[in-house]
């Protein structure tokens, strides 16, 4: 204990390097689900096919090889990118395909009448999807939205093997400093993942009561 | 599950604005495809003699990565049993009517979820040595694999095994069958039936990670590639690279694509039969710790 009470600026430093990069990676993942939900529900065909492609191909790719072509294969097109702007694109795109297929779900769970209404009211598809569809499908995925962004939380950490110094970077960096407590440290770890789950699921909970709609 | 419809059947403007914009579409989506084509190029990533070397048996390249695929195997094949015969065993566990089993079963399902999968490796691997246990990185993978998923699949065979109707239960116990006979002999099988896609799909999700053993250098694909790249930079300078980490990469998805359609091929198949399948399970297929704590 004592050894996590000395090196609690350490811990801290971690936390908040992880707590941002998945505040940062939820804003990228949610804004780009969301376009990519739209692309999927068009009206233009290329847009609708461009989206699927992206959402298949990173829904099959292991998010340590999209880490893996954003730290090694961007310099080859002499892009190259700091590690953690690396971590929260790898991580932001990656999760926006979960957050896509999510917020599809909850497209299609909005009864049919709804976007029928809209139709025969004169709206545009655009007014359609954002004024009468969206909202509605965002109150319906709430709880898999949260499943999606915590696990988002939980993989944050495949940026400790791309020299992001986040939570779990702390194991394999202290285990030869300390020959004495890596117990501690694990634990450290771990609460540090609880300190930010814990809360989000309970969060969750919270919007999902409120918002839900009962059908 | 259709689709709700957007959009009217489109009249002559409408498709014509459709059509200029899938023309400005397509010709950002080249040009950023040109721009990628033109940078490899210009940095000479194209030369047709640098990707040779992936094909090329006397550079040992092509060997190196068949071996790497075969270890990335290994370690999905021996985790998804394992993760599945523990997975089994702590769904049942959990649905015990014993308190002194079910709560402890609880926790340790409840606390394999909730952690990252990639911690669950570290601590195999950098923690358990400080207690004389010294694990292979083969063994720490495939044990962070294994402890993880099945936490996940007991979860799984969980809701299966609740899915199915209570009367079969019931029918069990009128005919005088004991509780372990009613769940081997009713439940299972039907529970096993139902949840076969989810189970596949979390498979595909163990696949997935099994990259995460480029993190404590186990020489699956990506962590091979790296090798070879070190081994080729050493000769010849930043030659291969890119087409090494491409080929690795590529592996990754291809295997992962055809897990996929393998897993809709089931679900398929377990629609067209009429049943249903379970859909209350944690299904996500995020990977390296999917599903809420």
């Amino acid at each position: 204990m004592q050894f996590l009470i000395d090196n609690f600026d350490l811990f801290w430093d971690a936390f908040l390097t992880t707590l941002s990069l998945s505040l940062l990676a939820c804003l990228v993942a949610l804004v780009l689900g969301t376009i990519l939900a739209a692309m999927r529900v068009s009206p233009i065909p290329p847009l609708r096919g461009l989206a699927t492609f992206y959402v298949e191909t990173f829904r099959n790719t292991p998010l340590t090889v999209v880490f893996f072509f954003m730290i090694f294969g961007l310099p080859q097109i002499d892009f190259v990118i700091d590690f953690f702007p690396g971590a929260v694109l790898s991580v932001g795109l990656y999760t926006a395909a979960f957050v896509c297929e999510a917020l599809r779900s909850g497209i299609n769970s909005v009864s049919p009448g709804q976007a029928e209404a809209a139709r025969a009211l004169g709206l545009t598809f655009g007014q359609s999807l954002s004024q009468v569809v969206l909202p509605q499908a965002f109150r319906t995925v709430v709880p898999p939205l949260g499943n999606v962004l915590i696990a988002m939380v939980k993989n944050t950490s495949i940026a400790a093997g791309f020299s992001v110094s986040e939570l779990s970077s702390l194991l394999p960096r202290l285990v030869n400093a300390s020959a004495g407590d890596l117990t501690a440290i694990l634990i450290g770890v771990v609460v540090g993942y609880m300190l930010i789950t814990l809360p989000s699921a309970l969060a969750v909970h919270r919007i999902e009561r409120r918002v839900a709609i009962l059908r | 599950m259709t689709t709700p419809v957007l959009f009217d059947v489109q009249g002559p403007r409408a498709r014509a604005r459709a059509r200029v914009g899938t023309a400005i579409g397509a010709v950002l989506v080249l040009a950023v495809i040109g721009f990628v084509l033109l940078r490899l190029g210009g940095n000479g990533q194209l030369e047709p003699e640098r990707w040779a070397i992936l094909f090329d048996p006397a550079s040992g390249v092509p060997q190196a990565l068949g071996r790497a695929l075969l270890r990335t195997l290994q370690v999905a094949v021996v985790a998804m049993v394992f993760a599945t015969l523990l997975g089994l065993l702590l769904a049942v566990g959990r649905l015990s009517d014993h308190r002194w089993i079910r709560v402890p079963v609880s926790t340790v399902i409840e606390f394999f979820r909730a952690i990252p999968l990639l911690v669950v490796i570290f601590a195999l691997y950098f923690v358990l040595p400080k207690y004389g246990v010294r694990l292979s990185t083969f063994t720490a993978l495939t044990g962070g694999l294994v402890l993880y998923n099945m936490a996940v699949l007991a979860e799984i065979f969980r809701a299966g095994i609740l899915s199915i109707d209570k009367g079969q239960r019931e029918a069990g116990f009128g005919l005088g069958l004991r509780k372990s006979q009613v769940m081997t002999l009713i439940l299972l099988p039907q529970a096993t039936r139902r949840m076969l896609p989810v189970l596949v799909a979390q498979l595909v999700v163990l696949l997935k990670d099994t990259s995460l053993g480029f993190i404590i250098s186990y020489l699956e694909l990506l962590r091979q590639a790296r090798g070879l790249v070190e081994f080729f930079n050493f000769q010849f300078g930043d030659r291969y690279s890119f087409q090494l980490y491409a080929a690795a990469g590529l592996i990754y998805i291809l295997i992962n694509v055809v897990l996929s359609m393998v897993a809709r091929y089931t679900e398929r198949r377990t629609n067209r039969a009429g049943r249903k399948a379970v859909t209350a399970a944690p299904a996500d297929q995020m990977g390296a710790g999917a599903g809420a704590p």
